[in-house]
This record gives C-alpha cells, structure tokens and sequence, in this order.
C-alpha cells in the first residue's frame, strides 16, 4: 500500500470538480476532439496522407478538399489530420520521459542531501542556463535531423522543471512521519523512494505537465519548421508549414491550417495546465494524510 | 552588495563551463566518426561519399581530433578564455570575428522586441487589472493565453502574408531599415506581451489592494493618479523578472524569427552552422547565447535591489 498526500479538499469527485472548472473543461473538449481525429483518422477521409497526385497540386479550398491541396496534389485536411496522431503522440512521449528523468534525479537529490544534491543541482543549473531550444538545436544537429532524433533530444532536456520541483516536494515529504517509521523498520531507500516519495510527488507536477504538453508540441513543430524534425513526406505540422512556406503567395492554406492545429492543440494544454493550477493552487493546499 | 556581485560572478562563471563542456561533449560524442563526419560534410560536400581513410586521418590530425575527448575540451576552453574560438571549418575564418559580426543584429533585434513586448503587455494588464472581472478584462487574459499559444514561426508568416504580401507595406525579408525591423520584432515580442500582461495583472491586483493605495484614494487623489503614481510603480517590480525569464524564450525565438526574415544575427548563424554540422561554429554561437542569457538574468536579478530598496543582497 502507498500512503499519499491528499493535496488539498475538493468538493465531491475531484475529477468532477475540475471539469466544472471553465478552462479545464474548453481545454479538455479540445483535447478529447483531436484524439478523436488522431485515433480514426483513416476512417474521416477517403484520401491518402502521402500518395502523390500531380493532377491536382495547389487547388485552393474547396468541397472536395476542403483546406486544399499541396504542391503534390495530397489532400491538404487530411495530413492535418493525420499530423494529430504524430505530434500528439511525440509530446506526450517527451513530457513521459521527461518526467521519469526529472522525478528520479529530482527525488534522489531531495532525499539524499549533501554531495549528491549538490552536484545534482549544480547540473540542473548548468543545463538552466542554456534556453532549451538552443540546446535541442544542438543536440539534434549532433544525432541528425529527423523526428526520432528530435522527439529524443527534447524527452532529455524537459527533465529539469520537474526535477527542481520533485527535489523541493521529496524534501518535505521526506521528514513525515511515515517515512521515519518505515525507515525506523529498515525499509530499503529504493523500495522507499519509488513507492512512497514518487508517487506522493506526480499529482503536484500535473500542471507542469499539462503545460508541458503544449510547449513540447511547440518546440517540435518549431524544429520541424526549420526541417530539423519530420523529413517529408512524413505529415507533422511543422514540416507542414516549412513546406508551405514558399508557396505564401499562391497557396496561403499550405500555411494557414497546420498552424492553426498547432494554436488549437497549444492552447487546448494551456488551458487545462491554467485550471488546474487555479483548482490546485499552492495556497490552498492542506496536506492531510488519507 | 560587492560581495553578492563577486559571489554570483563565480556561480556564472562555473555554469558557464559547466554548459560549454555539456555542448562540446554533446556534438563530439554522439556522432562518434568527427573527422569522418566533418570530410563528408565539409570537404566533399555530399554525405553519401565515403571519404578515404588518408583523409579522415588528416582531418582528424589538422584539427587536433586525435586526442582524448577531455584533453580537447581543456584546450579549447584555454583558447577560448584567451579569446580564440578556433576557425570555422567552413569559411577558415576565425569563429569570433563571424560571431562579432552578426552580434549587433540579434542584440538589436531582441531590443526592440522587448520593447514591443512592455509597450503591448503593461498597460493591457493594467486595464485588466483594474477592471478585474469585466469584459475588458476577460478579452485581455484570453488574448493573452492565445498569445502564449501561438507558435511564433506561425506568426511570422501571417504577417508576411498580411502586412508583406497582401498589404505591401513591410519588406518581406532582410535587413536594412526601421521597415525591416517591424515583423521580426513584432513576432517575438506578441509571445512576450502575452507574459508580461499577464504578470503585470496579477502583479497589479495585489498592489491595488494595499492599505497605501486606499490611503491615496482616500485623500481624494483622481483614480489616474492612484494607478500610476502609487500603484503602478510597485506593481512593475516583478515585471523586470519577466525580461530575465523570458530572455531565454527570446533568443531561442531569434534563430526561428532571423531564420525566416533572413535577418543576419546569431541565430542565423548557429542554424546554418548546425546544417553543415560547422561544430567550432555551433559551439561558439552557444558560447555567446549562454553568456547573453546569464548575463541578463544576473543584471535583472542586481537591477532588482536598485528598483526595490527592501531587498539588498547582502548575503
């Protein structure tokens, strides 16, 4: 059995109070329809992702397709459509392992003190003070471009926000009681650390996440704008719009739509990461042993 | 005060090995083949080519390759600390003087784009502020989530589109005069606008409860006066943090926005240098946006004392 914090009181269902909480709930509609999209993408349009069509390149919107067509003649909706499954996924496997990295440096630097803290936290600064894109650039232009590459690199780099944040809850945590008994009977440090101090430490870190989720998507399309991502004729939307991007003129949905996805997903985590930090906000928090 | 100065000045320096040896390891290690890499990229030009082992071995001895990855670092970071980033392996030319050149761009740039950013964001979170729960303010706070949403390449091209293409007002891309500067800054400073007003507003809604602001409203002084002699003041304190922070945000917002408007800074450089895998080059350019970076934030964190009498570092 894993003993928990309960964070803070929420009336009734906490899951239910959430979703009566306005962004979260816009957010979360937003999010349940693009997953919508990225789950039964083949069965939403008859036409092919990645199929060439030279017939039919550059056809501004119309019934047939409806967001156009590329200088390839593909359906323009549906690689958007099939772009959902990529990104989403890339991000969600980032913030994933980012997570993992961040909680176990985070909670070994919290629980142990001393040397091990403090190297631990001189990395975290020294890898503060870089901007994380930056780093990102360089490490993929170290592995090579492309979307395994650049989902890898920013999976190592999204760690430190949650290992900062990890360290100051294990510090806390690690002064309870319950902890001291267990130590007290000579419960092992890492049965202790992975069951009992990693758990007590996700639900804090869920808004990070949730934003997380979109700042990812950002980053990732953002290399794959600057064709260090995706590699054609992979459908990401960042490639999308750096493909597009020379045909401003002629085809300005080659731009428009990809983009607009990106905002729309963005904002969708934005959204749920700003609820969640009103609904669980520090200040509020009242640290009750179940 | 001095002693705090001294004190952080160590911490930056040790951070700034401490990040130049994470990058050079990162783009020696995984490769694994440098002069191999560096033949195919560079010398040939055609990465499908295998050059001969003769000449990886040169590359590898010209260039000082051979030796263990440490020994490389401590004397680059020698050279370095002397001034001498190396040569480019592209262009021959030493790494600082093309850096020296393109430095003024980006510090230009990320200037104005400021600039932009205070000039948008304060007084939008201070209106939200101070009719906190209106329309107005509702408008300014969804504004602002979209503001962090929007990706800034997408950005970029809308007003290429609109202001470039459509309209014909601004230049599309380059560098020159004031007309160029008009996209490029106001791409990278919406993204910050939408930070800073959001700061700016929770900032301000504390202020604005404070005794002293009812003592000033109280004396019957115009409600203008309250906002701006005694409330504002005091509320922007924590804005100064947001050019820290968003320093970051900023220069990595540079080598996507100068990539696209083809504006001649650093960011440019580092993104041209990575395709062609120009390793001296990318080091250097990170040499400098790490010490941009720290630098800001140290000065914001100093400038913080000078604005706010009740904190002195003297620790």
């Amino acid at each position: 059995m894993t003993l928990r914090f309960k964070q803070n009181k929420l009336p009734g269902k906490r899951s239910i109070y959430l979703l009566k909480h306005k962004s979260v709930a816009i957010g979360s509609t937003l999010i349940v329809m693009l997953a919508f999209l990225a789950i039964f993408a083949p069965y939403l349009t008859p036409y092919d992702p990645i199929e060439v069509d030279l017939y039919n390149n550059i056809q501004s919107p119309s019934w047939e397709h409806p967001f156009g067509t590329d200088n390839l003649g593909r359906d323009v909706l549906t690689r958007v459509i099939y772009a959902t499954r990529i990104d989403i996924l890339a991000s969600i496997f980032i913030v994933g392992i980012s997570m993992i990295i961040g909680i176990s440096i985070g909670i070994v630097s919290g629980y142990y003190g001393g040397v091990i803290d403090k190297v631990l936290v001189g990395m975290m600064d020294t890898f503060l003070a870089l901007p994380e894109i930056i780093l990102a650039l360089v490490l993929v232009g170290a592995l090579g471009p492309g979307l395994f590459n650049v989902t890898l690199a920013l999976s190592l780099l999204g760690w430190v926000k949650y290992a900062r944040v990890s360290r100051g809850l294990a510090l806390s945590i690690k002064e309870k009681e319950f902890i001291e008994a267990m130590k007290a009977v000579g419960v092992n440090d890492f049965y202790l650390l992975t069951r009992h101090i990693a758990p007590n430490t996700i639900s804090p870190l869920l808004t990070l996440a949730a934003l997380h989720l979109g700042h990812a998507i950002l980053s990732l399309a953002a290399l794959g704008f600057l064709g260090l991502g995706a590699q054609p004729p992979m459908p990401e939307w960042g490639a999308m719009l750096n493909e597009g991007r020379i045909f401003l003129r002629g085809g300005w949905w080659l731009s428009i739509f990809p983009g607009l996805m990106i905002m729309i997903t963005v904002l969708a985590f934005n959204f749920i990461g700003d609820g969640l930090r009103d609904a669980l906000d520090p200040r509020m928090k009242e640290v009750v042993i179940k | 005060m001095l002693k705090s100065i001294l004190k952080r000045l160590g911490i930056v320096i040790l951070v700034l090995v401490g990040a130049t040896a994470l990058v050079f390891f990162m783009l020696h290690y995984i490769p694994g083949e440098t002069p191999d890499v560096i033949a195919r990229y560079i010398f040939i030009g055609n990465i499908e080519i295998e050059p001969s082992n003769e000449a990886v071995a040169l590359i590898s001895q010209y260039y000082d390759l051979d030796r263990p990855l440490v020994v490389q670092y401590f004397s680059w970071l020698g050279e370095a600390l002397q001034g001498n980033l190396g040569m480019s392996y592209k262009t021959g030319q030493p790494v600082l003087d093309e850096i020296v050149i393109r430095l003024p761009a980006t510090i230009k740039l990320a200037v104005v784009s400021i600039l932009v950013s205070l000039i948008i964001g304060i007084p939008l979170g201070i209106v939200a502020a101070i009719k906190q729960n209106s329309i107005l303010d509702y408008i300014c706070s969804t504004g602002a989530v979209i503001g962090v949403s929007i990706p800034n390449f997408w950005l970029a091209l809308l007003l290429i589109m609109v202001f470039s293409l459509y309209l014909d007002l601004t230049p599309v891309m380059g560098s020159g005069g004031i007309e160029h500067m008009i996209l490029p800054s106001i791409t990278l400073g919406t993204g910050m606008a939408a930070v800073t007003a959001r700061l700016t507003r929770s900032s301000m809604l504390e202020v604005i409860r404070q005794d002293y602001v009812r003592t000033a409203r109280g004396k019957g002084l115009p409600e203008i006066t309250v906002v701006v002699r005694h409330a504002m003041k005091n509320a922007l304190i924590p804005v100064i943090t947001i050019i820290g922070l968003e320093m970051g945000h900023l220069l990595g917002g540079t080598v996507i926005v100068e990539t696209i408007f083809a504006w001649p800074g650093i960011g440019k450089l580092l993104i041209d240098a990575i395709s062609q895998r120009d390793i001296p080059v990318i080091q250097g350019c990170v040499v400098f946006i790490t010490i941009m970076y720290v630098f800001v934030n140290l000065i914001v964190d100093l400038s913080y004392s000078i604005f706010d009498p009740r904190i002195r570092y003297e620790r």
